[in-house]
């Protein structure tokens, strides 16, 4: 509870005695960068293999002749665009989005950066962790969006190599029955969990106290702890909004 | 000129600082001298702000920071420089962007005013050859001097030196010293060191305070320490067969 109490304090600093707009705006393109665009290959590597381990193992189980072959592919755009994308590709950047956050401002702390910011009289929470946060809900959805299109992709390649599904089963599946909120439920999941990383990998790394050890002990929980926020956000968000 | 005014500092119920109550003065390089783990950082950060004391006041030229609210903080904060023990530059930011970045960040000054300023102070501190180095790229001793130029490039007031001499050379460390004295007197700024280096003292100890757990038992200058008869004191100083010999 203390620790809670601690990381709602820091959200409510964020916020305070702030810096120049075009300074956040330099900041949050750059981590736009190393957030967003430094991802794309590990996200896309992720989602294509997924999307195509789910279309063959959908078909190696859907083995009645009564069960249409279409299925498959709208099994693989559900799962693809309502787990797949969002909660993998958001445990996937815990691990690598989460520990390079928490590394950073754990150096940066026990370096004494962040006091040399303090001493300046900057908000360091604020200059530090704000522009991570921002960079991470404008990328993180994108890259959600992308992994989704990708395991698609995924598995209509594995389906057509794998003489599973034809091409005009795969597109047909994909088309049935589609519920477009699906596609809004995933991209509120992409922003509540690219908050939730971002700003527990930031609380994480910026609290560290000691040297070495302890950063790695810092990143390490990190991603611990943003992988288990995602899994319960994930669980509460689809009690609320898919009952 | 800084004043602090009966300081006391504890962590998790033990004592750190105890009473302590000193005057730093303005022009002058002021010493706080001590061994390991008396207190003499803890109140060098409690100083700048970074620590809060328990109770006492800090007053920078009759402005009280104790009881200043955010803005006046600010206000203070920005006159304050502060050279760090290991130099505390920023990894992602070249030489010349780690002077830059307090004017980025807190001055209306123009784009070349900057660079002029980036570049005097620089120049200041023997370093314009280095202003597109990372910090990974430099030395220690470097490192502690492109700190300094950091710190006094925005005019500061008051200058804050955590070990300055730390993980330096003895050649490198006097060299160190002699610059934080100058930038000291040229810019008549109001300069507290903390430091265990006997050289340090006996180079540049315009008014030195000693600190014996947690609490100050000693003050005076270098002309008069060798001569003192605190036991403590004499104990921190005569350690090195040098300073006994010299004493003698």
């Amino acid at each position: 509870m203390k620790s809670f109490g601690k990381y709602i304090i820091l959200m409510s600093t964020l916020f305070v005695r702030r810096e120049k707009f075009s300074v956040y705006w330099k900041l949050t393109i750059d981590e736009c960068i190393l957030i967003g665009t430094n991802s794309i290959f590990i996200v896309a590597i992720v989602s294509s293999f997924i999307g195509a381990v789910t279309c063959i193992q959908t078909a190696a189980n859907l083995v009645s002749p009564l069960v249409p072959i279409y299925v498959v592919a709208s099994v693989v755009r559900e799962m693809s665009i309502l787990e797949l994308a969002p909660t993998f590709t958001c445990v996937v950047l815990a691990g690598k989005v989460g520990s390079s956050i928490a590394g950073q401002l754990g150096t940066m702390r026990i370096t004494e950066q962040i006091d040399a910011l303090e001493v300046m009289g900057i908000n360091s929470a604020s200059y530090l962790i704000l522009p991570k946060i921002l960079a991470s809900l404008i990328t993180i959805p994108m890259l959600v969006t992308f992994a989704g299109l990708l395991s698609i992709l995924g598995g209509y390649i594995a389906g057509i190599m794998g003489n599973i599904i034809s091409t005009q089963d795969f597109i047909y599946g994909i088309q049935i029955d589609f519920n477009e909120f699906n596609v809004t439920f995933a991209l509120i999941k992409a922003f509540v969990f690219a908050f939730l990383i971002s700003s527990i990998s930031a609380f994480q790394g910026y609290f560290t106290k000691g040297g070495a050890l302890e950063v790695g002990q810092s990143s390490t929980s990190a991603v611990v702890k943003s992988c288990i926020a995602v899994l319960v956000a994930d669980l509460a968000l689809a009690q609320l909004l898919l009952n | 000129m800084i004043e602090c005014k009966n300081i006391n500092k504890a962590f998790n119920g033990k004592q750190i600082l105890t009473d302590i109550s000193a005057t730093f003065e303005q022009g002058k390089t002021n010493l706080i001298i001590g061994a390991s783990g008396t207190g003499k950082s803890v109140l060098l950060k409690t100083l700048v702000g970074l620590v809060k004391p328990d109770s006492g006041s800090i007053l920078y030229d009759n402005r009280d920071f104790t009881a200043a609210d955010k803005d006046e903080k600010q206000e203070i904060r920005r006159e304050i420089g502060m050279l760090f023990q290991g130099g505390a530059l920023f990894d992602s930011k070249t030489v010349a962007e780690n002077v830059l970045f307090p004017l980025d960040m807190l001055s209306d000054m123009s784009k070349s005013e900057k660079a002029d300023r980036v570049q005097f102070c620089l120049q200041r501190v023997g370093l314009d050859h280095a202003a597109h180095l990372m910090p990974s790229e430099i030395s220690g001793g470097m490192a502690k001097r492109v700190g300094i130029a950091r710190a006094i490039v925005m005019n500061s007031k008051y200058l804050f030196c955590d070990e300055p001499n730390s993980g330096l050379d003895p050649q490198t460390s006097i060299r160190i010293d002699n610059l934080i004295q100058e930038i000291t007197h040229e810019f008549n700024i109001t300069t507290v060191v903390v430091t265990h280096d006997m050289n340090s003292m006996l180079e540049i100890g315009e008014n030195i305070i000693f600190m014996f757990k947690g609490q100050k038992i000693w003050e005076g200058t270098k002309e008069v320490i060798l001569g003192t008869t605190v036991e403590e004191l004499q104990n921190f100083i005569f350690a090195s067969k040098l300073i006994r010999d010299m004493k003698n």
